[in-house]
């Protein structure tokens, strides 16, 4: 019923190459607009800002890039976080060796850089397939982190060999640096975010993505095609590198402030191909999907540990519950009976966890981390055994059965 | 410049033979429990092509175990037979919880399910053992520490001795694993599952119990593994990342073969160690160890793409 498309007729072929030609989809989009450009920028706080908006949008980001290797091209990477890297220390190059730089040219700049070395590491792809390419990209990733911290002129030679983000202006605003607000940083983010899915979305519908999805497919089938492989798995390496080498660029000056070379290993690459496969491989939405659920999610359990609010009442039980409706939902739509276990196991964890706290155990915050870390390997099996093809599948799935809900036909 | 490339290693290997076999030793130990890691790599790989990146984590995750378990008042030898109960009840969870509903999935999904295996594995071993670091029980398990020092050429080779059991006790479960596939049933079935599927299903090997025993022997490579290393080392997380030195292992031996990765594992451990001392450290700044295996492994490939040993790769379409 909320889903039909019955009577939206398209009459011209613009009408049929529209971006969203849904209107449900298209009035959805514009809700989620107006919620991140005009809402959560007003009514958010300066924690929800820096611990859940930025990342999230960056996140989304970086696993779009990678998405467009992996997901539209079919080449595996392990290297997402050194592209990450080499994003952000061009951009530091940039505005240090040209302070009248504009620092959104400067950022959206870097990424070109990154898109270079990703082409160069991307070469062997023309020899190399499946999970020899996966490794090969590995030698990328130690290689630059070993790079970034031994080739001094990178961080202009500081002594700590970190890079730290100056304060920079732009119409007499700060907009990135110590002195910026959490407000213009997250606009800066959400424009370059929305300007680059828009640029990803036509990619991927267009020639090129064509070329790239035959590729995936088939790349022997898709040579005899006539598609020329060099131009796809090049072009493929260039867009997703240029995609995650701003991401890195917006993580480091956006959002963390400063950054040594470690954090760009191997654990970030890691976290970004999660996004990607969780979000679900080949999609653009899967990517804001998956990003919302691995940084919201640990963000969302230590708050519900933090708090004492959760005293098997209030706020704590009530997220926990919703996060049991949610995991049903999804099991519904799946047609799974796994769900019926998670459930009993959340409410079992929901239960001793109150009964902890009303005995007066206090659980330390290094025993959250550590479950933290658990619940996501755990989360990460589960999502991928109700639905390997990601959250977006589970999305579509959504929308199918919307289209006749909740009639039985 | 040139001198210092081609040149001064050389000249400096052949000055000081002494050294550069201590080099070749240190390499050695290190190749051949590379080695030992990747055919964990191997196994698994052959019969359910799945890649399994959880390796490193069950390193830490049995030496963290065989440490803990000893904490607790078991005598070391008893506490070894206890760790690796612990790894066969993770073999046969694994394949319960996660393999079975994922049978048939596309490679990378299989592969992402054991990037969620380490994670649980590093969240779990943190919450009950705690992260700090530990010290391995070398002593009580009866692993000479002292070390025989040699003298060619006029001058100086010291072998550990933990050095010299690692390399014997790896060479053994090397020697014992390579029997256990030509000549029990069991291995025989294993092998048969790597070269074809579909044919070992039908003539009735079961798929359950052979994914239950790959992992299980990688949960036994890895408590050795994590004894050697533990003892050199101390046991704490940062030993995954031994784990990622397989990996080129891996890619230079082929990802099929057995004799691929004991070759290739000896010859990265070698080399990377030859590679640091002699250009590394003198012209790069060091710690080229992180990267020469990987950047190695991928020069070979641009050659051979299968790597050295690997199955010939034809494709149809």
């Amino acid at each position: 019923m909320f889903y039909r498309t019955a009577g939206q007729f398209k009459t011209s072929y613009i009408a049929d190459q529209a971006l969203f030609p849904v209107k449900q989809d298209a009035f959805l989009l514009g809700i989620i607009l107006a919620l991140a450009w005009i809402v959560f920028p007003l009514t958010a706080s300066e924690f929800t800002f820096q611990t859940l908006l930025i990342p999230i949008l960056i996140y989304a980001l970086a696993a779009m890039g990678l998405n467009i290797l992996t997901g539209f091209a079919g080449q595996l990477s392990l290297g997402t976080g050194a592209f990450m890297g080499v994003g952000a220390y061009a951009c530091y190059k940039m505005v240090t060796l040209f302070p009248w730089m504009n620092p959104i040219i400067a950022i959206l700049l870097s990424g070109v850089f990154s898109a270079g070395i990703g082409v160069a590491f991307g070469i062997p792809s023309l020899r190399i397939k499946g999970f020899y390419l996966a490794i090969a990209t590995l030698a990328a990733q130690f290689f630059l982190v070993w790079l970034f911290e031994k080739w001094s002129w990178l961080y202009n030679y500081n002594a700590s060999g970190a890079i730290q983000v100056p304060n920079l202006e732009m119409f007499g605003v700060f907009v990135s640096g110590p002195q910026a607000a959490s407000v213009t940083e997250y606009y800066i983010v959400l424009f370059v975010v929305t300007l680059l899915t828009l640029l990803c979305i036509n990619l991927t519908r267009g020639n090129l993505g064509r070329t790239w999805k035959a590729t995936r497919d088939m790349d022997i089938a898709a040579e005899l095609i006539g598609i020329n492989l060099m131009k796809s798995k090049l072009t493929a390496f260039a867009v997703s590198s240029y995609v995650v080498g701003v991401a890195g660029a917006l993580y480091v000056f956006m959002w963390k402030g400063a950054a040594e070379p470690n954090v760009f290993d191997i654990p970030l690459s890691f976290q970004v191909l999660f996004i990607a496969i969780i979000g679900g491989l080949g999609s653009i939405m899967g990517n804001y999907l998956g990003a919302i659920l691995i940084v919201g999610l640990p963000v969302v359990l230590n708050v519900v540990a933090g708090t004492q609010v959760f005293q098997m009442s209030g706020l704590g039980a009530g997220m926990l519950v919703a996060l049991a409706a949610a995991i049903a939902f999804l099991g519904w739509v799946a047609r799974s009976g796994w769900t019926i276990g998670a459930v009993a196991g959340f409410v079992v964890l929901t239960l001793i966890y109150g009964y902890a706290q009303t005995q007066g155990v206090r659980i330390d915050s290094a025993l959250i981390e550590h479950i933290n870390v658990m619940i996501i390997g755990a989360l990460i099996i589960f999502f991928l055994i109700i639905e390997p093809h990601g959250l977006n599948q589970l999305w579509r799935l959504i929308r199918e059965k919307l289209i006749i809900w909740p009639f039985p036909h | 410049m040139l001198n210092d490339i081609f040149i001064a290693p050389f000249v400096d290997m052949v000055e000081a033979p002494d050294f550069l076999m201590q080099v070749l030793w240190e390499g050695l130990v290190s190749g051949i429990l590379y080695a030992l890691i990747a055919l964990g790599f191997v196994l698994i790989f052959r019969s359910s092509r799945i890649f399994n990146f959880a390796q490193g984590i069950m390193v830490v995750f049995a030496a963290l175990t065989l440490v803990g378990l000893f904490a607790m008042g078991i005598p070391a030898w008893i506490s070894v037979g206890l760790t690796l109960g612990v790894m066969f009840v993770l073999a046969v969870a694994i394949e319960r919880v996660v393999l079975r509903p994922l049978v048939g999935q596309p490679d990378i999904i299989l592969f992402m399910a054991t990037i969620g295996i380490t994670l649980f594995l590093i969240g779990f071993g943190e919450t009950i053992f705690g992260g700090e670091n530990k010290v391995m029980i070398t002593e009580e398990l009866g692993i000479p520490t002292g070390d025989t020092v040699l003298e060619p050429f006029g001058g100086l080779l010291i072998l550990q001795h933990l050095d010299i059991t690692v390399v014997v006790v790896a060479t053994l479960l090397v020697l014992a694993l390579l029997a256990f596939l030509n000549y029990t049933q069991m291995g025989r079935a294993i092998r048969a599952l790597g070269d074809d599927h579909q044919a070992a299903l039908s003539v009735g090997i079961s798929l359950q119990t052979i994914w239950v025993l790959v992992w299980f022997i990688a949960g036994i490579i890895a408590l050795v593994t994590g004894i050697a290393w533990g003892a050199r080392a101390g046991v704490s997380f940062a030993l995954e990342v031994i784990a990622y030195k397989a990996l080129p292992v891996l890619m230079l031996g082929g990802l099929e073969s057995i004799t691929g990765a004991i070759v290739g594992g000896l010859m990265i451990g070698i080399l990377e160690k030859l590679f640091e001392i002699y250009w590394g450290q003198p012209l790069l700044g060091g710690n080229t160890e992180t990267w020469f295996a990987f950047v190695l492994a991928l020069i070979v490939l641009l050659f051979r793409p299968q790597g050295l040993f690997g199955e010939r790769i034809i494709e149809r379409v």
